[in-house]
């Protein structure tokens, strides 16, 4: 199948007056449509900043983006961001929060109202539309922001760690929540994540990334065959463990 | 809730004993230094020809309000403090927005601005009057430069420190940095709007204040120089209470505003 997202040996450092630091270095993948793909690497390894090159918010300084064909260029609005908290404006409702990325684009349109409202209907938020987001709970919070990320409907969803701010408990009950509602929504997602069993219960393949400068030490496909394939089911199946400890391997392999 | 303990009874009652003796307290020393001064005026202990008695000042209030005259002072005050705590809190929202705009601009007028904010603006009052005149406008631009770079300042630094990720929020949603301040900036910092606002209204009453010493044919600031230039002790006192007052109740009007922002969030 032709891919979504072909990176090409993609390479960025940071500069301060101090000097450069090295963040991604030759860094090439391509993902698959419906294809979910978790990035994992030691912390401050650089894969927030491979994010932020994909979404269009930096600029890599080598190396070749392409997304459905043609080159990445900047703000692609076929790409959609889930950033490590939720950041719901608490002076608007939730439902104002939901169509932000619509106000900011100019188009709130009936449609696209009638499709936020169907969307908070659709993950059990319709009662707290004209609430503020004080008055939700982690999980609730979470889907409202999923489904502001999905208002625009994006081909492409980045995740940047978006459960590792919440408690673990809850963190197990929404990552399985939202992993769920994203495989049914058939979208390619790519999901950065520093917690392991977070990306063995929800990805199809996890890349792993080495210390900085990051570079790609290996992709490992995960499959499970199980009946009924939900991150909490993974997480009791016989493989996750064996999943877990390769990519634990991969990533403590030059230590 | 019908079931309230043994326990929390006894703290409820203490709390409520608390306030009470906070509240009497505060009453009490009014009162006390009120009836002293009387009392040590009256007995000659200390000169009232110098030092007035709370009874002569209610008499001068009264006797002002009776030929209306005290009006227009409070008026001419209050008008100025408002019109230049009004300009101010335009300006100083217009500049720190640009300021927020170009990270260059505000790297380049930053010592400007720390030299002008301590500058002591009673200096300035003089120039002003050479420029402007003695006019209202003199003693309004005097009443806004006592708060306006420190209001500039606080207002850009709050602006500054909001969340980068909430404004990175708006870049992922594909918004420019129009989008990242009307949507993020300043929304979020109305509090900061607010308590800033609380700050300068005090400021602005201070340098009307001072404009109204040197450049004034009515005012409370005209009324407190020229009965200490004759000697009228009570109208200087009164004056000064009636500022007071005002201060309070400008005060109040913003703490209003604040809870009532509050209260919509």
């Amino acid at each position: 199948m032709e891919p979504i997202l072909k990176l090409t040996n993609v390479s960025y450092s940071y500069h301060t007056p101090d000097g450069e630091t090295r963040a991604l270095s030759d860094i090439s993948f391509t993902l698959i449509p419906g294809e979910f793909t978790a990035v994992v690497g030691p912390s401050g390894c650089g894969k927030s900043t491979l994010l932020s090159l994909i979404a269009g918010l930096m600029k890599p300084e080598s190396g070749s983006m392409y997304l459905g064909g043609m080159p990445l260029t900047e703000n692609s609005s076929k790409i959609g961001y889930m950033l490590q908290h939720d950041h719901l404006f608490e002076w608007r409702t939730v439902f104002r929060n939901v169509v932000l990325g619509a106000e900011i684009r100019g188009k709130v349109t009936p449609e696209i109202r009638a499709r936020a409202g169907h969307l908070l209907e659709q993950y059990g938020l319709e009662r707290f539309a004209r609430s503020r987001p004080s008055e939700l709970s982690g999980g609730m919070r979470q889907r409202a922001a999923l489904s502001r990320t999905l208002l625009l409907d994006p081909e492409l969803l980045l995740l940047d760690e978006p459960f590792s701010a919440l408690d673990y408990q809850t963190r197990l009950t929404v990552s399985d929540d939202i992993g769920q509602i994203i495989r049914r929504s058939g979208k390619t997602a790519l999901l950065v994540t520093h917690d392991l069993s977070e990306a063995v219960s929800l990805s199809d393949r996890v890349i792993v990334l080495s210390k900085r400068p990051a570079s790609i030490v290996r992709i490992v496909p995960v499959e499970f065959s199980l009946e009924k394939d939900t991150p909490l089911n993974r997480r009791n199946a016989p493989e996750f463990k064996t999943y877990f400890n390769e990519i634990w391997k991969e990533l403590n392999r030059d230590e | 809730m019908n079931n309230i303990s043994h326990g929390q009874k006894l703290f409820l009652t203490r709390l409520r004993r608390h306030r009470l003796i906070v509240r009497f307290a505060r009453v009490l020393i009014l009162v006390l230094f009120l009836v002293l001064w009387e009392i040590c005026a009256d007995t000659g202990i200390i000169d009232s020809f110098i030092f007035s008695s709370p009874s002569r000042i209610a008499l001068c209030f009264w006797e002002m309000v009776s030929d209306r005259s005290i009006f227009l002072h409070i008026g001419v005050t209050l008008y100025e403090t408002i019109v230049s705590f009004l300009l101010v809190t335009l300006f100083s929202i217009l500049i720190a927005v640009l300021l927020w705009y170009s990270r260059k601009l505000s790297e380049i007028l930053e010592p400007y601005l720390v030299v002008l904010n301590s500058l002591p603006k009673s200096a300035l009052a003089p120039l002003l009057i050479v420029w402007l005149g003695a006019t209202p406008t003199t003693i309004i631009v005097a009443g806004m430069s006592v708060a306006i770079f420190g209001s500039i300042m606080n207002l850009y630094t709050s602006f500054t420190t909001v969340d980068r990720e909430k404004i990175k929020l708006i870049y992922t949603l594909h918004g420019t940095r129009r989008h990242a301040l009307f949507k993020v900036v300043l929304p979020s910092s109305v509090p900061a709007v607010i308590s800033n606002m609380k700050v300068n209204i005090g400021l602005c009453l201070v340098g009307v204040v001072i404009g109204e010493f040197l450049a004034a044919r009515n005012g409370l600031g005209y009324l407190i120089i020229y009965s200490s230039q004759v000697f009228k002790m009570d109208w200087l006192i009164m004056s000064i209470v009636l500022l007071c007052i005002m201060a309070m109740a400008l005060y109040a009007v913003i703490g209003a505003v604040e809870k009532l922002y509050e209260k919509r969030f």
